[in-house]
């Protein structure tokens, strides 16, 4: 195995709560290149050999296992495309850590930009975690723009983390699923953009099964000059139900455009869509300073419990 | 101590500037409990704001404790030991219950500490120590969770701004009792609730009635309460349905 560097170690500590080498499956990438890899009996990790990327085949029945792929780029100039497929079994229970830290301290722009393909098998349930954070201060971008793409067979359940709190200049993140009889998907996405930066974020989820349902939940935050759109569209085309949220805080010159929108295609088909976008409530403020916070504090506080 | 001297307040209405404190002087003695009544919109709550400085008063001192605090922020105000529950209690999102005990406490609090504040206001702790404050809570409990980040704060003087506002009948009984026992249990601090409720008025040392922004009469519940037993200003808790 390829000995990991102090940015290394840190940013797969932001992007996947790893202090050490996990336990489980595991591909860990580092500036382009896999670093170390573990499979388990059930679990399988082959690198692709038509383009880069990875498949990872989790076998029938695996239960209580885990998969943590995290990538980070420490070298400035880094571009890369990288495709993830998972191939998941009937009846599995299983968690899967992904995301991707960049630290830029250069000039060049470093750019991640992750394909991860789920295919999930009847009646499993995943639990997929995805953290993305930058950090550097050369004036070279971070750029991640990922991609996730969702099939979900009948009684499956797919529950997503997907967070992006600190340092990514640029993100164009883009989810879409498709749902078969009695699927289940939840998505609770946690977006925080600051300074120039600009994000945008695309959920399309196509209800196709009777008994399929999704929930769809974006909260964000725009502080600074940075701006946001949220694009959150459940296509109904079955009796199914979908609910999205986008709940939004501006500051300083944040701007976001939420687009929530709603297809119904079947008679049975229950959607619903809220969105709201506000700075932060004086009274909110006004409490936490009775608590003795000051005023910057009590921002911080709300800040950190509506995005936790 | 608290002191209160010549406190105005000005508010614009209407193009027209109104006067919702006029003059008011008052002491509020260490260790007492004291509960301000009188009509509504008589500048019962607007005084309670401006002793936590969250209203600026016009003219007027406000001494805490020997030290002029009225041109200090809330937060310092706050820090110095003054308390105070909002009559409607603000929800967050994503903020957990034990979250704001611990903003309250000013420390990292242990769960079996948190859930100590929450038994004293009569909520079972483990249901709510980590359950967010937000719409789900129904008034009532947002009002006890309010509570006991007053209790949680240790303070020197407490402020309650009407806390039977909005609560139904079950919750307001059990407040009562949370006011008892925080009576019984001073610690040293002083209380100042604002309230009409005849039952918090009947467990007051001292009982302030302030009407059109004045103090009308004040003085020890002995004699006050017999002499506004039965007007708006000592209601009982029914007679908000009858």
């Amino acid at each position: 195995m390829i000995q990991m560097d102090a940015v290394q170690k840190r940013l797969f500590q932001e992007v996947a709560d790893l202090h050490d080498i996990p336990e489980g499956a595991y591909n860990l990438r580092a500036n382009g290149q896999a670093i170390s890899r573990n499979t388990t009996a059930n679990i399988d990790i082959q690198s692709k050999t038509d383009v880069s990327g990875i498949d990872i085949r989790i076998k029938d029945g695996t239960k209580n296992e885990s998969v943590h792929i995290p990538v980070v780029l420490s070298q400035s100039g880094i571009k890369e495309n990288v495709y993830n497929d998972f191939f998941i079994g009937e009846d599995c229970d299983v968690l899967i850590v992904a995301g991707c830290g960049i630290e830029n301290c250069g000039s060049q722009d470093s750019e991640h930009d992750g394909i991860h393909r789920f295919y999930i098998g009847k009646n499993s349930r995943i639990k997929y975690v995805e953290k993305h954070y930058g950090s550097g201060d050369g004036s070279g971008k971070r750029i991640l723009n990922p991609v996730t793409e969702v099939y979900m067979e009948e009684g499956s359940t797919m529950e997503m983390e997907m967070v992006q709190i600190k340092g990514v200049d640029s993100t164009e993140r883009t989810t879409i699923a498709e749902l078969k009889e009695n699927a289940k998907l939840i998505v609770h996405e946690r977006l925080m953009t600051h300074g120039q930066q600009q994000a945008g974020s695309i959920y399309k989820v196509d209800l196709r099964g009777d008994g399929s349902s999704a929930d769809v939940v974006s909260r964000s935050v725009a502080r600074d000059d940075s701006y946001q759109k949220l694009d959150l569209c459940i296509i109904g085309n079955a009796a199914c139900s979908g609910h999205t949220e986008c709940d939004s805080i501006i500051m300083d010159n944040g701007r976001i455009l939420a687009v929530p929108s709603l297809e119904a295609n079947n008679i049975d088909a229950a959607l619903v869509h809220e969105a709201a976008i506000g700075k932060i409530a004086g009274e909110q403020l006004i409490k936490l300073m009775t608590l003795g916070l000051t005023e910057a504090e009590a921002e911080e506080q709300i800040i950190n419990g509506f995005l936790k | 101590m608290l002191e209160l001297k010549n406190i105005v307040f000005n508010a614009e209405n209407d193009g027209k500037n109104v006067g919702i404190l006029r003059d008011i002087s008052l002491t509020v003695e260490d260790n007492k409990f004291v509960v301000i009544t009188g009509p509504n919109g008589g500048g019962k709550s607007t005084l309670a704001k401006v002793v936590a400085g969250i209203i600026k008063n016009n003219s007027g001192q406000i001494i805490f404790d020997g030290e002029d605090i009225t041109e200090k922020s809330i937060t310092d105000r706050a820090r110095m030991g003054i308390g105070f529950a909002f009559q409607q209690p603000v929800r967050f999102k994503g903020m957990t219950v034990v979250d704001l005990l611990r903003i309250a406490a000013g420390k990292t609090l242990s769960v079996s500490e948190a859930c100590e504040y929450l038994s004293e206001v009569g909520l079972c702790a483990k249901d709510y120590i980590d359950r967010e404050i937000n719409a789900s809570l129904s008034g009532g409990e947002l009002k006890r969770i309010e509570i006991a980040t007053v209790l949680a704060r240790d303070v020197k003087l407490a402020l309650f701004d009407e806390p039977e506002a909005g609560i139904d009948l079950w919750s307001f009984n059990n407040l009562i009792r949370i006011f008892e026992n925080m009576r019984k249990d001073r610690r040293g601090r002083s209380i100042i609730v604002i309230s009409h409720q005849e039952r918090i008025l009947n467990i007051a040392d001292e009982i302030v009635v302030i009407a059109d922004g004045k103090i009308v009469k004040k003085g020890s519940r002995d004699i006050i309460l017999p002499e506004i037993t039965g007007t708006e200003n000592a209601v009982n808790a029914c007679s908000r349905i009858q």
